[in-house]
């Protein structure tokens, strides 16, 4: 699969960033320390299919909650369009508003498309103490799924298991 | 880990699927869908026009892929489906499911497995009981696991089909993987 994509590889410690969830709530990547994260950019709300890229991690949080790991969907929407994306979809993780300065978290991990003012669908996997241990940009149009996430959370789990 | 196996069929066709065609035809289209999906409406039809052009070349394999939050009848649908399968009666209640899929509430379901000449008592008792919801679970978790991306997602020889699903480029892509 070639793709030309300059999104952070594993091995970076994951920038640090705040951003809104809500218009009055801030949600800051340090939080989830201890815990693994899952960082999902995607370029816009309301993609007009079934089981869009959020509308599917929605349905698969049971699996994600087995590995502790919590759920982080990011794109350049304002807080106001998350939170009305968020009721009208069901979404029961937090969305995050990359608004302004527009796209800043994206370019700060790479994954920020100039040509189109949005983030690429790129994923990030970040280990308990903050550390990028698996990330992976979409093609432009394809909607990764989850096999590659999962994958990257039972990595974490074995290797936390064999200490 | 290597990510050029993303989006790989994980659970292989098998004795536990639902098949239509030869076992050992030289292509297998699997499909992960859900009944109340308005696009896996719109896959149905096509799915049947290129059964019909590839004979059989092609076996054709449904896995279910319920989308709850989005469709609330979805995985009752799904169960429906099972319960018909259980006993021997899959892919008519399966055709009939995406040939009414904005009639899909409970009182409908049983009404449609009258209609197949099922007990309804029982089917309604399995529904209720969600007797069959473990085994739409373990689909919907092998989709997970082979990057099923949205509804409906086919995979074509275990490798998943990103192109246009209309008639001509399916089968194309078909025709080519039987070769």
């Amino acid at each position: 699969m070639t793709h030309t994509s300059h999104v952070l590889p594993a091995g970076t410690p994951a920038p640090e960033f705040a951003l809104h969830t809500t218009p009055d709530q801030l949600v800051s990547l340090s939080e989830f320390r201890g815990r693994p994260v899952i960082l999902a950019f995607y370029p816009a709300d309301w993609s007009p299919v079934c089981g869009d890229q959020m509308a599917l991690y929605n349905e698969m949080l049971d699996e994600f909650a087995q590995f502790d790991a919590e759920l982080l969907g990011i794109s350049v929407d304002g807080a106001w369009c998350h939170v009305a994306f968020a009721h009208e979809r069901k979404l029961r993780f937090p969305l995050l508003a990359d608004f302004e300065p527009k796209g800043a978290v994206a370019r700060l991990y790479g994954a920020y498309r100039e040509q189109d003012g949005t983030s690429e669908r790129a994923l990030f996997v970040i280990d308990p103490e903050g550390v990028i241990r698996w990330s992976y940009a979409s093609p432009v149009g394809v909607n990764p799924g989850a096999d590659g996430i999962l994958r990257a959370l039972e990595s974490l789990k074995a290797e936390s298991a064999r200490g | 880990m290597a990510d050029d196996d993303l989006g790989r069929l994980s659970l292989p066709v098998g004795e536990r699927d639902h098949a239509q065609g030869p076992a050992d035809a030289p292509v297998t289209l699997v499909e992960y869908g859900d009944y109340e999906c308005p696009h896996c409406g719109r896959a149905h039809p096509i799915v049947k026009e290129v059964q019909r052009r590839l004979g059989s070349t092609l076996r054709f394999v449904f896995r279910n892929f319920p989308l709850n939050e989005s469709h609330p009848h979805a995985q009752h649908a799904a169960e429906a489906a099972e319960g018909a399968g259980a006993r021997g009666r899959f892919w008519e209640m399966h055709d009939t499911l995406f040939e009414h899929q904005r009639a899909l509430d409970d009182q409908h379901l049983v009404g449609y497995a009258k209609a197949l000449g099922l007990d309804p008592v029982a089917f309604e008792h399995d529904l209720r009981a969600h007797a069959h919801k473990a085994r739409v679970r373990q689909d919907f978790v092998s989709g997970i696991r082979s990057g099923v991306n949205g509804t409906p997602t086919f995979f074509i020889n275990g490798v998943r089909f990103d192109d246009s699903w209309d008639p001509d480029t399916l089968t194309e892509a078909l025709t080519a993987a039987a070769r």
